[in-house]
């Protein structure tokens, strides 16, 4: 879809032409892109990420595919093989330290990313398609994540791989033989490896996939921007190119920077020095933790420690971990506010601020050993997760009086929009 | 409409089991509260260490690490293994060529007789990795109380602050009678039962406080031939110096390499900047 005033694609070049007729494809680059996509002119730099974690899928990929020629997915060498592109694969230090902390900035990015989207309403009437791909996007991320981390075959890897697959385990009656099927065994060993690595391989082609699906959502109804109010004229938006591919180019430039600086300076910085030990069933590090990205949702995990009537602990607390992501499927119909954008929600802005300051809590509990008081504290950042998002997002659109809102973008830019006034009264 | 009223009920649900679990928690908490262990209050954080291969411009002292090489070879190889460096390797530390063969060929490791195919030991290449002292984990294990002892490549990567806990471990062996942490507190009368085990040695660094491992250095357990210090504190540094080598030998040229990096994307990024300003100066935004 386009705006009508969209720059229309006109090749010059009799080459461009021809492949025009045949092939239209950089019509099409051109369209998403380039400067045939009119972009709203107020977009801030939480508009930034989008573009940086594309960046991050491409990178992951060109890094991931070259490390997987010199990794050896079998149990009794992945870790050998491992420090052997460390060691005299040429540059393979470099590719393994920015395939991992690629992964942790993809995340980093990602965060940022779906909570721009909180707190813009991005995820309303009518992008709600671009939000639950977005989401799906999120759980395949998590996936390859979590199974990339399992490759080195090192202490974490082994443990964190028995631990999340032990949660399947939790499933009331089918749970067991789903593991062991899942698991290829009944601990992990080759055969899981073997699968983790096939899926660590394809999933990020999957996610490139949907993420294409994402795009072309987004490109129906156009960008959000900061005030929520829908494009009305052309004086609303600008081309994305030069206007928005230059501010993504420098974003990128600053976000590159603070990458190199943890993969050269500090690159073991978001890793578990256990993950340095070859994996060994019979030694059970003291504490399991997974990556710092899974940590709000492994708190939420380990704060139920009390079976619900019939159902034990452990079940509650993989329903809550998994129904923690999920919840997020439904928040275009949770959150009925007319208003998208948090800035003009005056009472939405401070349960915001809560959530970020929850989620933070959760961060912390879920990187520290499970003892008390973090269990504690867990469990009470968790009972307001699930209540910020199931009782007090529908509670607070009911309740809340929205700030007026600009008129246009034009006008919460300029001051004044003559021009759209105009079209409004014709 | 009907998810007006189940997406709460949901919520509370969840909200309400984990508050439950809250309470349970606290009762236990208030009720039998945690008792703290030998390990939570005498295990000690690991000292400061610092070493040259420290910080952004972090390099191998190369001496010292050939100081922490000659440890190696002398003291701690009757143990650990380190089988993921090859002689080869030596050349970063600033041996030549023919120095890295004669060292190669001064370790005997495992090879094949050419003419009966038998196993044999013979003299090592610069291809091989250094050899195991033990044939497997189990011939480990009955040379050694029953504890195998950890291969050393990646020890400086594999502990939390590698390096200083390698340094304070060395250290770190102490006398366990009368022994007290900083708040004064004295083990054995607070743990009686505590008292380390036959075969086992006191040292706080040590996660559990008693390892099997027995001190392997002590002052002037190696004497180095440009006569450096051979102090127990000197020796322990050096080892760890030794062991950031072996766990990261391309420290320095990521280091290097990350220097060009950021200079470049500084540069990269500042002409990025004025090309945002430039193409955005006549859209006010």
């Amino acid at each position: 879809m386009s705006f009508p005033w969209a720059n229309h694609y006109n090749p010059t070049n009799p080459l461009m032409k021809w492949m025009d007729e045949k092939l239209p494809l950089p019509r099409l680059v051109y369209n998403a892109i380039g400067a045939g996509y009119p972009v709203p002119r107020n977009l801030n730099y939480f508009w930034n990420f989008g573009v940086l974690a594309g960046f991050c899928l491409v990178l992951q990929i060109v890094t991931g595919v070259v490390l997987a020629m010199h990794y050896a997915p079998n149990s009794t060498v992945a870790f050998a093989s491992t420090e052997h592109i460390m060691r005299d694969v040429n540059w393979g230090w470099m590719l393994r330290y920015a395939h991992a902390n690629g992964a942790s900035a993809f995340f980093a990015v990602i965060y940022v990313h779906i909570f721009r989207g909180f707190f813009y309403g991005s995820y309303k009437a009518p992008r709600e398609m671009v939000w639950l791909l977005g989401v799906v996007i999120f759980l395949l991320m998590m996936a390859t994540g979590f199974m990339g981390y399992v490759l080195p075959w090192g202490q974490m890897s082994f443990w964190g791989a028995k631990v999340i697959t032990g949660l399947f385990g939790a499933i009331p009656v089918v749970g067991e033989g789903l593991q062991h099927w899942l698991l290829g065994g009944f601990a992990p060993d080759d055969a899981a490896l073997n699968r983790f690595f096939s899926l660590h391989f394809l999933l990020p082609f999957v996610i490139a996939g949907v993420v294409i699906l994402h795009i072309w959502a987004l490109h129906i109804p156009g960008s959000s921007n900061p005030t929520g109010v829908e494009v009305k004229s052309e004086s609303d938006t600008v081309p994305f190119h030069p206007y928005y591919t230059a501010k993504d180019g420098w974003g990128l430039g600053v976000f590159l920077i603070i990458y190199c600086t943890v993969v050269f300076f500090m690159p073991n910085q978001f890793g578990h020095p256990d993950n340095y030990i070859p994996a060994n069933p019979l030694s059970t590090p003291a504490h399991i933790v997974p990556e710092w990205y899974f940590w709000p949702f492994y708190a939420i995990l380990r704060a139920f420690t009390f079976d619900i009537f019939f159902i034990p602990a452990k079940l509650m607390g993989v329903m809550a971990m998994f129904g923690a992501i999920l919840v997020w499927f439904f928040l275009p119909w949770l959150d009925n506010s007319p208003v998208r954008s948090g800035k003009y929600r005056p009472m939405f802005k401070w349960f915001f601020g809560a959530l970020i300051v929850d989620m933070a809590v959760l961060f912390y509990c879920g990187g520290a050993p499970a003892e008390e008081p973090y269990v504690m504290i867990s469990q009470i950042a968790t009972a307001y997760y699930f209540l910020h998002f199931l009782v007090l997002l529908p509670l607070i659109a009911a309740m809340e009086r929205p700030k007026p809102l600009p008129f246009s973008i034009t006008e919460a830019v300029l001051g004044a929009d003559d021009a759209a006034k105009l079209a409004a009264k014709s | 409409m009907m998810y007006r009223l189940i997406a709460p009920v949901i919520g509370l649900f969840f909200a309400l089991s984990v508050l439950a679990a809250f309470v349970s928690g606290a009762y236990n908490a208030i009720t039998e509260p945690a008792q703290p262990t030998a390990e939570k209050l005498f295990h000690r954080a690991p000292k400061e260490l610092k070493l040259q291969s420290d910080g952004w411009a972090g390099t191998f002292d190369r001496p010292q690490v050939q100081r922490g090489y000659q440890i190696y070879k002398e003291v701690c190889k009757a143990c650990h293994s380190l089988k993921y460096v090859a002689f080869r390797d030596l050349e970063e530390l600033g041996y030549t060529p023919d120095q890295v063969k004669a060292e190669a060929a001064s370790w005997q490791v495992p090879g094949i007789d050419p003419n009966t195919g038998e196993a044999n030991m013979r003299p090592g290449l610069p291809t091989d990795y250094f050899p195991s002292p033990f044939a497997n984990d189990t011939a480990a294990r009955a040379a050694n109380n029953n504890a195998v002892p950890p291969d050393l490549s990646l020890m400086a990567k594999a502990r939390h602050e590698g390096p200083a806990y390698i340094y304070s471990l060395m250290t770190g062996f102490a006398s366990q009678d009368g022994y007290k942490n900083d708040k004064g507190q004295e083990l054995l009368k607070l743990f009686p039962d505590a008292k380390t085990p036959q075969g086992l040695h006191f040292n706080p660094y040590f996660a559990n406080l008693n390892l099997a491992m027995p001190p392997p250095l002590a002052n002037g357990t190696v004497t180095f031939a440009d006569g450096s210090p051979n102090d127990l504190d000197s020796e322990a540094k050096d080892v760890a110096a030794f062991l950031v080598w072996t766990a990261e030998p391309n420290l320095e040229k990521r280091h290097q390499t990350g220097w060009w990096f950021i200079l470049f994307l500084f540069f990269a990024t500042g002409l990025g900047y004025c090309a945002y300003r430039n193409v955005w100066a006549d859209k006010k935004h």
